[in-house]
């Protein structure tokens, strides 16, 4: 579509970085959709229908269905998160769930932009900025959390053990952000 | 660094809360009932213990949920958090 | 030849390649394994910089963090040339207790780290190794901490025997099982410098700093940990205090321990001839070691009238005179001691018989130990005087924390082990693993002491207190009994007050060493019975000093703060905007064309504006979605003014406040459906207008069915501007209707833009002009606002920036939240009593009725016009009623400029201000008294300049 060739994701122009041990690029125009409704109810069950996964309920975790993460990110909001394109027809099998619910449901894929950071250094580079804890057994793959990274709020995803973490940040922060993570990953003593 | 519990988060970082003041003050039904003096009690005056003290938390970087917490002043040790909309846990 | 006081062999160092260092000027070398102070001792240098007041000699006096004397400026100033290791090419130069800073920026890189552990073990002598093993072996995340290069502690200095073999063999087996295991961290060269609520600790870790100034490539000087413990071991130790008496200060008087710390740890010799002074047991190995090592000891100088016997037949046997029930009395010599002076002490610690006097270079004094409790207190854990240890030990804790060994009194090095392992094992359980002690192994040497006799106030041979001025308390500061004396016969009893009013305790060791010392002169002139009537001061971090860069880490230069940019930034950039901050945004200020100033700027934007067409990037305007079936009876409730009753495809300009009444917020807010109203709020309220709507959803309101999502960054803005604006929307969206019945002042439309991009257009304007802002998600920001540009090139559109819509704004009479109001501001003193619903009830309505917020004599917005109309009133100036108030104080001021600007349009200077009975008084003059001492006036007028009537608005 022409439409989409006039876009500009804000780090459109970070290259794929290495550093020692660790990866970070920009994934731009992920889907997300921000959904808001009762936990539990009749409108949750019909969203886990149309989406082939249960919205999660036990805090900060995610659940898969196909391409689509669903990410916690209260008692009673959800990130939805696809690959870009996909908003249009995940919001219109989403909005055939929720007649007449209490719930609301906003396309927000512009709002954050996706930084992927990856690799065995991955996870000390985020702990330079970074309270929360990250290590195994205390956050694993599928789990969540919205929290800070050098004063900057995220969505934290972790995707595999690599570790291989999504970053999901306000458009506005996404330029300080990735500078901070390209200085913290200028450590050459990442590993160990 | 207070760390604080956030009732669905779990255990976070003072930074990621905002503070919202004693807890268990509602606001008045019908405002307009209430003497200035009823009014101004309302606005103005709280309590201010030294010892376990009520109190709202917002978990405003992480789940945005407001909650209670009831916290010692002198020690800032953290005696009990609970979801808001619960009544005041009573601590011994 | 170099080193002359170095032993032939022994000590923890490197002698393989020796290293070069200087000193004040002079070159000398030494050995890595080295510090500054142990390299200095090995050449003969004990001396350092005098006093700070009183240029009094002074001399290497420790060997660690307690030191007092030997500053030194390396790169960074006020280093313990005690603490500083040795490298090739060091260059130090002495400090009498006042550093300089370097005006060069510091470039090295700083680090910070967050880290989270089941068990942090502060300490890695006996206990804290114990400890950190019992701990590891229950799998518990387990991080050491010790701040010297190499781990054992104490150990390092003696020559204790654990498990049948050397103690540090045992040590090196500890560290490597440590190394070994998943989930351990050791922290070397680490300070633990703060103990913070919920075990939260700040460690200062040396990375590369010690190397000299060839730190590997982007690895930090330091780092900066912040670490979360379940539990948390303190093994910290002890500090050896000094003794009171005259002459103390004198180079060559020397801690005992440290005495032992330099013949054992660094093979020094401090001195050739020595005489030891002691109120226990430790000191005697000080003694016995000096001796194997061919020192001559004169005299070992016991308060005790009767030291243990054991001890006293070893002193003995090695050719040591005891001199028991005795204490120093007073020191001679040029600079360095020569001799001392030694008497018996009676019962009462006052002098009886005669004055001995022994030649001797180096006097080594216990003067008795102290837990080094700071972090315990720091973690608000109590503290009580143990009278047999004549010490402050740990008590109660306040936290999942638990002191050990010397940190708690503890001196013995099988008690050390035994406590250490079993704390290791209590804090691991109680973190949730299955934990035992491991068997204590048998240790040999460092046996438990007899009680001490402590003396904290050794008289001089004449005079009273208040004469004994070289009887130093704090040799650092200079602070004598003679100053403790002035200090409570000015009537000072408090330790707290004693404390500020001598200064003792407050220089760079803050009192590490000197502080029980302290207590005990202090205690002695007040009569108290025992120090703990006294009682401590408080302690406070950082333990030892850091340095403004570590506490910085990362944050520095353009990572300091987080920076905030719209999607349109690159084309402002490329442009040449001037930016200004606004709150953490970057946000176009104006665009200088070449030779232009701000003002020259900011008259032709306006100039555009007003007469043409003009584009403002508006996208860091908060923005909320709120949405639900109650959304408009939730806005009805927050908002002053109504807003359930707003048409689908409309907006309304809102202001919300705080219960008490004072104006919170305002933005407009366009109705997109029946259930979604699409909100907007200033730029520096944005998340704050969130969390507010959030706390009466959630807390007061949770029955009302309303979501609100911020959508703030999804929407990049464009405001297009001026009476040609129309014909530039026309171009830009040529399937919609522009025309001012189809599309009027304050509604909104959703269109598909020439380029194929889908906008929301709303008719608003914070100009007066007629104007659009045109809303599209933020990844088109740039190719909209390109577009904008495009469509109105034929008509002259200019970029404008903030200061130009303030001036904008401001000529129309539209306060800005946070710069016209200040938390102290009611609608109605903004002269919009309109905005105020009559028959609703909303957030702060009651507050009207109070008779401070309807009281008659409020400062009201209103306009002010200087006389001389190029006049500039500062914002910020207060404003006076007559010209002639001017006599004397009190000056009664009546307000203050809020905005003040140049208009092109007035052709004049203008401002807002908020006033006094201001509606009362258009027309009438008001003063400015400036601070180059004129006294401008001006006339208060209504506060919309222009167009009064709107119409250039709704054209
Ligand atoms: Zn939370």
């Amino acid at each position: 579509m022409t439409v989409d060739g006039l876009r500009r994701s804000p780090l459109g122009d970070l290259p794929e970085t290495l550093g020692h041990g660790v990866r970070l690029r920009e994934i731009p125009f992920l889907t997300q959709l921000n959904l808001r409704l009762a936990p539990g109810g009749g409108a949750a069950a019909r969203v886990a229908e149309v989406l082939g996964a249960a919205l999660p309920t036990e805090p900060n975790t995610v659940t898969d269905s196909g391409d689509l993460r669903l990410l916690w990110l209260g008692p009673d909001e959800w990130l939805i998160v696809g690959p870009d394109g996909a908003a249009p027809d995940t919001e219109g099998r989403i909005r055939t769930a929720l007649p007449g619910e209490h719930a609301c449901l906003v396309d927000v894929s512009a709002n954050r932009t996706t930084l992927e950071l990856s690799g065995p250094g991955a996870r000390t580079v985020l702990e330079k900025g970074c309270a929360l804890d990250l290590h195994p057994r205390a956050f694993t793959p599928g789990r969540c959390a919205q929290t800070l990274v050098s004063k900057v709020n995220v969505v934290l995803d972790q995707l595999d053990a690599e570790p291989r973490y999504r970053l999901l940040v306000r458009g506005s922060f996404a330029r300080y952000l990735a500078d901070w993570l390209l200085d913290a990953m200028s450590d050459t003593a990442l590993i160990g | 660094m207070l760390l604080i519990a956030c009732p669905w988060c779990g255990e976070r970082d003072e930074v990621e809360f905002h503070y919202g003041g004693q807890a268990h003050v509602a606001y008045p039904s019908d405002p307009e009932a209430l003497s200035d003096a009823e009014w101004a009690q309302y606005l103005f005056v709280r309590d201010n213990p030294k010892g376990p003290f009520a109190e709202r938390w917002s978990h405003a970087a992480g789940c945005r949920r407001w909650f209670n917490v009831v916290r010692h002043t002198v020690t800032h040790e953290i005696l009990a958090v609970h979801p808001a909309g619960r009544p005041k846990p009573v601590i011994a | 030849m170099t080193q002359p006081h170095r032993l032939a062999d022994g000590g923890r160092l490197d002698r393989s390649t020796p290293v070069r260092f200087t000193f004040d000027g002079t070159e000398y070398t030494g050995y890595p394994g080295d510090t500054l102070a142990s390299a200095l001792l090995a050449n003969g240098v004990i001396e350092v910089a005098p006093s700070l007041y009183r240029r009094r000699p002074r001399g290497i006096a420790t060997a660690g963090v307690d030191e007092p004397h030997a500053l030194v400026q390396v790169a960074e100033p006020m280093l313990a040339a005690t603490t500083v290791e040795l490298h090739d090419g060091l260059s130090a130069t002495s400090l009498p207790g006042l550093g300089r800073l370097d005006q060069a920026s510091d470039e090295a890189v700083h680090d910070k780290m967050y880290g989270h552990a089941d068990v942090v073990v502060i300490g890695g002598g006996p206990a804290g190794l114990a400890a950190a093993l019992a701990a590891a072996r229950s799998g518990a995340r387990t991080v050491l901490v010790d701040d010297q290069p190499e781990l054992g502690g104490a150990l390092l200095s003696g020559h204790e025997e654990i498990g049948g073999r050397p103690a540090l063999e045992w040590v090196e087996a500890v560290r490597a099982e440590l190394s070994d295991t998943a989930e351990v961290r050791i922290l070397t060269r680490s300070t633990a410098i703060g103990y913070h609520d919920q075990n939260y600790l700040l460690i200062a870790e040396r990375r590369t700093g010690h190397l000299g100034p060839q730190p590997l490539p982007a690895a930090g000087r330091g780092r900066l940990w912040h670490v979360r413990a379940r539990q948390v071991v303190l093994a910290t130790g002890a500090h050896e205090h000094p003794m009171v008496f005259a002459g103390n200060d004198r180079p060559g008087v020397m801690s005992a321990a440290a005495v032992r710390s330099y013949l054992n740890r660094y093979a020094v010799l401090p001195g050739r001839r020595a005489v030891v002074l002691t109120t226990n047991d430790h000191a005697y190995g000080t003694a016995l070691d000096l001796a194997a090592a061919g020192v001559e000891v004169a005299a070992l100088v016991d308060t005790r009238p009767q030291p243990p016997v054991a001890l006293a037949e070893a002193a003995r046997r090695a050719g040591i005179e005891v001199l028991a029930g005795s204490a120093v009395v007073g020191t001679s010599g040029d600079t360095r001691i020569a001799s001392a002076r030694i008497a018996e002490l009676a019962p009462d610690d006052t002098l009886r018989g005669p004055v001995r006097e022994l030649g001797c270079d180096l006097l080594a004094v216990s003067g008795g130990w102290s837990p080094a409790v700071h972090l315990w207190s720091q973690s608000r854990g109590s503290l009580r005087f143990d009278e047999a240890l004549a010490a402050f030990v740990p008590a109660q804790a306040a936290q999942q924390v638990r002191a050990v060994g010397a940190a708690r009194g503890t001196y013995d090095l099988a008690g050390c082990l035994r406590e250490g392992s079993a704390a290791g094992a209590e804090a691991a359980t109680l973190a949730g693993f299955e934990a035992a002690a491991p068997p204590v192994p048998p240790s040999v040497g460092d046996p438990r002491p007899a009680l001490p006799r402590p003396v904290w106030l050794v008289p001089a041979e004449e005079g009273e207190p208040a004469t004994w001025r070289d009887h130093f308390v704090d040799s650092q500061r200079d602070a004598t009994v003679a100053d403790v004396h002035r200090a409570i016969r000015a009537g000072m009893r408090s330790i707290e007050h004693i404390k500020r009013y001598t200064t003792i305790g407050t220089a760079h060791d803050q009192g590490k060493a000197a502080g029980p010392t302290a207590i005990g002169v202090i205690s002695r002139l007040l009569g108290a019975s025992s120090p703990a009537e006294v009682g401590t001061t408080t302690f406070r971090g950082p333990y030892t000093p850091v340095s403004f860069a570590l506490l910085a880490g990362r944050e520095r230069g353009g990572l300091f703060d987080p920076v905030r940019t719209t999607s349109i930034h690159p084309w402002h950039a490329e442009h040449g905007a001037v930016f200004e901050n606004v709150g953490q945004w970057k946000r176009p200020r104006y665009y200088p064309r070449p030779g232009e100033d701000m003002d020259a700027a900011v008259l032709r934007e306006c100039r555009a504006a007003r007469g043409a067409v003009a584009a403002m990037d508006v996208s860091t305007l908060g923005k909320i979605d709120v949405i639900g079936a109650d959304a408009g009876a939730f806005l009805d409730r927050v908002y002053t003014n109504g807003f359930a009753g707003l048409a689908v495809g409309s907006a309304r300009y809102g202001i919300m406040c705080r219960p008490d009444g004072m104006v919170f917020d305002d933005g407009v807010t366009v109705r997109l459906a029946d259930d979604h109203y699409y909100l907007t709020t200033t730029t520096g309220n944005a998340a704050a207008v969130l969390d507010w709507l959030e706390e009466w959803l959630q807390t007061e309101w949770p029955e009302l069915r309303v979501h609100c999502t911020s959508v703030t960054e999804q929407w990049a803005t464009v405001a297009v501007v001026g009476p040609e604006s129309r014909a530039v929307l026309a171009d830009l969206a040529p399937d919609l209707d522009v025309s001012k019945e189809a599309f009027p002042f304050m509604t909104a439309r959703q269109a598909t833009l020439s380029n194929g991009i889908p906008a929301r257009i709303c008719r608003i304007s914070f100009s007066g002009e007629l104007a659009y802002e045109i809303n599209v998600p933020s990844w088109y920001g740039l190719a909209v606002w390109e577009a904008v540009l495009a469509a109105g090139e034929g008509h002259g559109i200019t970029p404008y920036g903030t200061e130009t819509m303030h001036v904008l704004r401001a000529e129309k009479g539209y306060p800005i939240v946070g710069q016209d109001t200040d938390g102290t501001v009611t609608p109605q003193d903004l002269g919009m009593e309109w905005i105020v619903a009559k028959h609703k009830q909303f957030i702060g309505k009651r507050s009207f009725r109070r008779a401070d917020t309807a009281r008659a004599d409020r400062r009201r917005l209103v306009g002010l016009l200087p006389l001389d109309r190029a006049e500039l009133l500062p914002e910020g100036a207060q404003l006076i009623a007559d010209e002639t108030a001017l006599t004397g104080p009190p000056v009664r001021m009546i307000g203050h400029v809020t905005s003040s600007y140049r208009s092109a349009a007035l052709g004049r200077t203008f401002a807002l201000a908020l006033v006094e009975r201001g509606r009362d008084r258009i027309g009438e003059k008001v003063y400015a008294p400036l601070p180059d001492g004129r006294l401008v006036a001006a006339t208060v007028t209504e506060p919309v300049l222009l167009d009064p009537k709107g119409a250039r608005r709704d054209g």
